[in-house]
């Protein structure tokens, strides 16, 4: 937050880079036909209201956290991405990233 | 978040839900179920090709066109197909006017439906609980704290958005815009003004 906010400037469509990714993701999944984009606001909307009962969510980053739990969910039920699979991949992100020298692009390990 | 730290060992370590959205990319990559070129095209057009502006020349036409208004509030798909400002998620499009006696405004009380080919992604206020609930309960105050304040006798509607069927204010066009062209006019129309929110500039 800046101390002084330019209210002229343009707000960034996307907060931060994963926002837009699992955006570009459930919009591809949905394109390519894998839920209707009914279907998406019906499960979507049923994440926010459970999460929206103990606080007031902001619509910021605990919506899009709320986009990305939907997702899983979604995926999950439909057998394509697990939650074991899902640990396991994620973590091998985290190894990934701690052990690849900084500046360097982060890749896998096969 | 930039970290320039030269001694750093290693690479700044994303927050957990970005680790998240990583490997759901990487399982459905593996499967042949995504395109990752394709997610870099869709991230591109949102953030770089479809914005208010797309909405702004829909109004601006219609201000200085009353065939094309009269089209655009009978059945806006056709003109809008016509532009290329069709949904990617097969949504119908309402238009709605803004008159002296009627001031229309758009929510999304389930989530955060929005029409997005006419402007892009919603700004956060509009994803926000306290908008949503409050946009149908009390909308001349959410108004009021908008900046805008209507005549006693301008009435208010609420139009609540769904995964089908997502609205489009048409604002009135502002005092002192005659004789602009559609350029002209197309920047007197904010984003706010599409959502009801907001009225158009008045030209300086």
């Amino acid at each position: 937050m800046s101390e002084c906010p330019d209210i002229a400037a343009p707000e960034p469509v996307f907060a931060e880079p994963w926002h837009a990714q699992v955006f570009a993701l459930t919009v591809h999944l949905n394109e390519a036909g894998r839920f209707t984009w009914a279907e998406w606001v019906d499960r979507f909307s049923a994440t926010l209201a459970r999460h929206g009962v103990s606080r007031d969510l902001d619509g910021g980053e605990d919506y899009f956290n709320a986009w990305l739990e939907t997702l899983e969910t979604l995926l999950s039920e439909a057998g394509e991405a697990v939650p074991e699979e899902r640990a396991r991949m994620r973590a091998a992100w985290e190894r990934a990233y701690l052990s690849t020298p900084h500046g360097q692009p982060v890749r896998l390990a096969e | 978040m930039p970290h320039d730290h030269h001694d750093h060992p290693h690479s700044l370590l994303p927050p957990d839900p970005a680790l998240r959205v990583k490997a759901l990319e990487t399982i459905l990559t593996r499967k042949g179920l995504i395109d990752p070129a394709a997610l870099d095209e869709i991230i591109d057009t949102y953030q770089n090709r479809i914005g208010p502006q797309n909405g702004a020349r829909v109004v601006a036409r219609a201000w200085a066109d009353p065939a094309f208004k009269a089209a655009l509030l009978a059945d806006p798909m056709p003109l809008l197909t016509e532009l290329g400002y069709y949904g990617r998620q097969g949504e119908h499009m309402v238009v709605v006017e803004n008159t002296p006696e009627t001031h229309n405004m758009v929510v999304c009380t389930l989530c955060s439906c929005y029409p997005w080919p006419l402007l892009g992604i919603p700004p956060g206020w509009y994803k926000s609980d306290a908008y949503r609930s409050r946009a149908v309960r009390e909308p001349r105050k959410v108004l009021a704290e908008f900046g805008v304040s209507l005549p006693e006798g301008t009435a208010v509607r609420v139009w609540d958005s769904t995964a089908e069927i997502r609205y489009l204010v048409l604002p009135m066009r502002p005092e002192g815009s005659e004789g602009l062209d559609e350029e002209a006019l197309a920047e007197l129309v904010t984003r706010d003004s599409m959502i009801g929110t907001g009225l158009a500039r008045v030209p300086a």
